[in-house]
This record gives C-alpha cells, structure tokens and sequence, in this order.
C-alpha cells in the first residue's frame, strides 16, 4: 500500500520533470529539471532494492553526466534556443517518429511478458536480490558472467576520450 | 502513551536526527568562531572577543546581523536558480553526514526496549552514498554562479566544479582502497574492522595500512571543500567571492553553512575510514563518541592550520597537479593495495 | 532495506527546509529598498560591461568529459573492491587489462595537451 503510494508519486514526478525538461525555455533549466528527474529514478531503484544501481544513477547521470550537459550548454551559451531551427514541421514529424518506435517498443515489451508464462514472470521477480549489500552481487556477477562487455565497456570509454579531445583539438 | 503516537524507537531515531543536524549547525557556528580565533593568534593579534567569552558568541551576532541585513538580487539573475542555489548547496553538505556513525549504540539510560546506533542511519552501501552525495554539491555552486550573470561568479562557479571533479576522482579511488582492506561498504563494519592493536599499542587504524590512501583523501577533501590552498571558488585578489559574489544576507550564510558543515563531513569520513571512527582507549563504551569528536576536531583544527599558514595555488597547477599526479598515484595505490591483499591473503 | 533511506531523505528535507525557512525569514524580517544601482552585477565599482554569460574555455567541457570517463572507471572500482577476496588473482589481471586500455587514452590526452591548463 504505502510502497505503491509512493511508486505512483514518484512516477508522477519523473514525468513531470521530463516533460519540464522538453517544454522548458531555459536550457539550464532544462538541465537542472533533468538532474530532478535523475534523482526520482534513484529513488525507485532504491525501493527496488538496487542500491548499487541507484548509486550509479546518481554519481554518474546526476552528478557526472549532466555536469557535462550544463557546461556544454554554458559552453554554446544558446541565448535564442527555438529560433535556430525554424523548420518546426520537420521537428515535429521526426518527433511522431520517434514517439511511435518508442510505442512500438514498449507494446513489444508487453507482448513478450504477456506470452511468458505467468510462474516464469513470477520465479523472475522471486528472484532474491540482496540481503547482505548488492555491491558484491554485482561485482561477482560483473567480473565473472559479464567479464567481455566489462572488457568492451573500456574500449568504449577509450573511444569516447579520444573523441572527446579531436572535437576539442584545434582550440588546445 | 497515546496511541496514535508512533512507536518509541522510531520517535527516539527521530530525536536523534534533529540532534545530528543542530550538532552539525552548531559545529559550523563554532568552527567559525575556530577559525578567526587560530588565524588571530597565528597573525599575532587578539581576534574576536568581546560577545561572550572570548568571543564565543561572535557566529551568532553574525547571524543576526546578516538577518536584518538587505537581500539583493541582481536584476537580470535567473530568480528561480539563483534562489534554489543555497538550499541545493545546504541540503547537499547536511545529508552526507547521515550516514556517518560516531558512537556504539545508546538505550537511552534504559527507555528504550531495543538500543538504537548512535547514527542517523546504517545503510549498507554509506561510503558510496557519501561519494554521490558529494558529486551532488557542484551544482549549488555552479548554479549560484551562472544564475547571478555576474563575470566573477560564473568564473568562480566554472572554476569551483571544474575543480571539485577532478578531484573527486581521487577521491572516490581514496575511498575504494579502504573499501577493499574492509571489505565492506557499511561505514560502521569499516570502523569495527579497526578494532583492536598490533603488538598492543598501534591501534590498527587504516591510516597505517593505508598511508598515501589517507594523504590523497585529504588532499582531495581539501580540494572538494573548497578549502585553502585550493581555495580557487574564492580567490579574493582575482575573483571577489567567487560564485557568491552577488549573494547577500541569509542565501550567503546558508553558502557559508554549506562550506564549514561539508568540511565537518570530510573530517568525519576521514575519521571513520582512517583514524577508527569513535574507536579509543580509556573511555567507556556509552562516551565512545567523544573520541570520535576528539578526532573530528583535530583534522578540523588542521585545516584551519592549513588554511592560514600555505599560500593559494595556481589554477593551472591545481588542476594539472589534480589530473597528473593524484590521479595516477591514486590509481596506483589502489592496484598496488589489490595486490598486497592477495599476496598475504 | 527500503527503509534505512527513509532517514537520508528526511534529514536531507530538514536541511533542505532549514535553509528555505531562514532565507525567507530573512527576507521577511529584513529592510529591502532595492535601486537600479544596487541591482546591477558586482565589477568593482564600474559600470558593468556585457553579458556574463558569454562563452568561455573549451577545457572545462573537455575536463567535464574526461570526468565523465574516470567516474565510471572509479564506479567500475567500487564493486570490484568488495568482491575482490572472492576474485582472486583473476580479478586483478582483468582490471589491470580494463586500466591498461584507460591508460592508453590517459597518455594520449596527456600527450595532445587536455591535461594542460597553462597558456
């Protein structure tokens, strides 16, 4: 009871502050609506019981990912967002697009549990999680089951520094 | 008791969570008071010392004064960052504390049924909890900076987060060594791991297993809190105040607040992962928590000491010196304690 | 286990509350008599000059990215830490591979000079 008052709540927010995020006409606003909603999605993971994973939510979405954001758009420093791309048909097109992958995607999501059967969606959720602390959990499951894309995670991260330091190349 | 009162522990663990939180406002009055009297006696001269005794009560005629005192904002500010920024910057010093334990647990003289920690909470990942929180405080700064549209507060927000992240990598890698001697991320199993001696008298803190582990710790709390010689967010000759130029009145109390509690938290993690938390001789186990504030005051007292005797670093050699030598010695002491671990087992 | 966070989010909601009170207390009880003058941006005393928000160094958004990169890598460090007992040899042979890769790109930033603050 309590926890599914809350769910909704926070659900309530997270949408709300996306939408904030997309409507805002400040884009530091927007980033700042952003990081609310980051920390709203921590929340959840921690009702979960995924601690680990809502820490990861906030030191690297919310604390690392939109500190790049907000210099990023400090750094163009946009003074007239909307007025830069005045083809706001198109905008729009792309964006029903967009909306409707995302619908397509979702209903798939639907379908696929609705054919699983019931006792599988059951045993998945049964699933114990965590007693002592899910760090370790994932750390095990990390560095033993997941050991290749760890491996690849690093050449990814590579990747986008490289990337990174061409883009900013010619202002070193 | 009436019944629609809630249950007794969970009103004591509330009694106790505003207990923490006026320690900690009280400590940040204090340490203010700390810091002009060392600086007073380091510069020869006498400091406050007419309200109260020797002039103990001089934060608090501060803090009337800068109520009555006018609240400006500058006309083209950005109202609602520019009034979120302090209570962003506020909130995120407090919270780190939550999860720092400083005694055994208590009874209440026997009110209680079951004894309570003497913690605002025990959450079993707390040393990451402090991480997150801690990247959570750049944004107070850099939004009071950008918000102000004052040059001097935008460079000192810039500088202030551009600053506080590279440090807090080293940071983070200070704290993932502890962790791995610990082998546990509950910051109350970490200060119970330091129990006890070798050979009978070297308590067996982390700081004798981990000596450049505590050194990067501290040198990167220094940066995080924005503390001299790191202290570029408020570098007076080039900046004004920094990303608190334009705040006046009690939005700049709450940035001060913010300052002094987060260096009181930096001290506690330092204290509970390196120095045995409330862990100490002599005193019984209901005052242990005493050891834990002896501890807390004397890396307090450091900072002040350090504050007014080094000079301000460069910009370019903070951060140079951030990314290319606390970095790699970080990352190497962590490989280097991984390696040690399992070499003796 | 949800609720050992309960304590976290009130204590973060009275700090929260405690600064949002005093400064509206402030502003109540406090005597306000703003100018055009007082409400200008602060530059020592002369008139102010431009928009602050103008456009600034390209290194805070490459220090910005490099964060970025080295905070997943110290996240990749934290469970790797507490697991490290049951890991073994192995669990350090393959950091040491997951570093090495970082390593590459640390040198290689080093090299082209976004570690570098002085001009």
């Amino acid at each position: 009871m309590f926890e599914s008052i809350l769910f909704y709540t926070l659900a309530a927010f997270i949408l709300g502050f996306g939408v904030l995020v997309v409507t805002a006409r400040n884009t530091v606003h927007c980033v700042v609506f952003l990081v609310a909603n980051f920390l709203c999605v921590a929340m959840i993971y921690v009702m979960l019981g995924a601690e680990f994973l809502a820490i990861i939510q906030v030191l690297v979405y919310a604390g690392g990912i939109v500190v790049l954001y907000l210099f990023v758009v400090m750094l163009v420093n946009l003074k007239r967002g909307p007025d830069a791309a005045p083809d706001r048909r198109r905008q729009s097109r792309v964006g029903f697009v967009l909306a409707a992958v995302m619908l397509a995607e979702i209903s798939a999501i639907l379908v696929y549990s609705a054919a699983r059967p019931a006792s599988a969606v059951a045993a998945a959720a049964a699933t114990p999680l965590q007693t002592v602390g899910n760090t370790e959990v994932v750390g095990m499951l990390l560095y033993t089951d997941y050991l290749i894309p760890f491996e690849v995670a690093s050449m990814l991260l590579l990747v986008a520094m490289i990337g990174a330091i061409l883009l900013a190349k010619k202002e070193i | 008791m009436p019944a629609w009162l809630p249950p007794p522990a969970v009103l004591a663990h509330l009694g106790l969570i505003l207990v923490v939180f006026n320690m900690l406002v009280l400590s940040a009055a204090f340490m203010v008071w700390m810091e002009r009297k060392v600086c007073a006696y380091i510069q020869d001269r006498n400091g406050p010392n007419r309200v109260g005794f020797e002039g103990v009560l001089q934060p608090f005629a501060d803090v009337i004064k800068l109520l009555f005192k006018e609240e400006l904002r500058p006309k083209a500010a950005d109202a609602l960052l520019f009034a979120i920024a302090p209570v962003i910057s506020a909130a995120a010093a407090f919270a780190a504390f939550a999860v720092i334990p400083f005694g055994t647990s208590t009874t209440l003289w026997g009110l209680l049924d079951q004894p309570i920690p003497l913690q605002v909470t025990d959450v079993n990942v707390a040393v990451l909890v402090i991480f997150a929180i801690t990247s959570m405080g750049i944004y107070g700064i850099v939004l009071a900076g950008w918000s102000s549209n004052s040059k001097y507060s935008l460079l000192g927000g810039l500088r202030s987060s551009a600053q506080m992240i590279s440090y807090e990598l080293s940071y983070g890698l200070a704290l993932a060594a502890v962790i791995m001697l610990a082998g546990s991320l509950s910051l109350r199993e970490i200060v119970l791991n330091q129990a006890g001696t070798w050979w009978g008298f070297i308590p067996r803190w982390y700081v004798f297993l981990q000596p450049i582990g505590f050194l990067i710790f501290m040198t990167a709390g220094v940066a995080e809190t924005n503390r001299a010689p790191f202290d570029f967010p408020e570098a007076e000759q080039e900046l004004v105040a920094g990303y608190h130029t334009e705040y006046s009145s009690m939005s700049f109390a709450m940035f001060f607040l913010a300052e002094y509690v987060n260096m009181v938290t930096v001290s506690a993690v330092a204290t509970s992962l390196f120095l045995g938390g409330w862990l100490g001789p002599f005193l019984p186990d209901w005052l242990a928590w005493v050891w834990f504030l002896v501890k807390v005051f004397l890396i307090l007292f450091f900072y002040v000491w350090m504050r007014w005797t080094l000079p301000r670093y460069r910009y370019d050699q903070l951060m140079e010196f951030g990314w290319k030598y606390l970095l790699p010695v970080a990352v190497l002491n962590l490989l280097a304690t991984a390696a040690l671990i399992l070499w003796i087992g | 286990m949800l609720t050992s966070y309960v304590p976290i989010f009130i204590f973060i909601v009275i700090a929260a509350a405690f600064a949002a009170f005093t400064i509206v207390f402030a502003r109540l009880v406090s005597a306000q008599k703003p100018n055009a003058i007082k409400l200008e941006p602060y530059e020592c005393g002369i008139e102010a000059a431009g928009d602050a928000r103008d456009r600034y160094s390209i290194r805070y958004y490459l220090i910005a990215m490099l964060f970025v990169i080295f905070d997943v890598e110290t996240v990749f460090m934290f469970p790797w830490a507490v697991s490290l007992g049951k890991l073994a040899v192995f669990g350090l042979i393959e950091m040491l591979l997951f570093l090495f890769i970082l390593v590459v790109g640390y040198f290689y930033a080093w090299r082209k000079g976004a570690l570098e603050w002085q001009l």
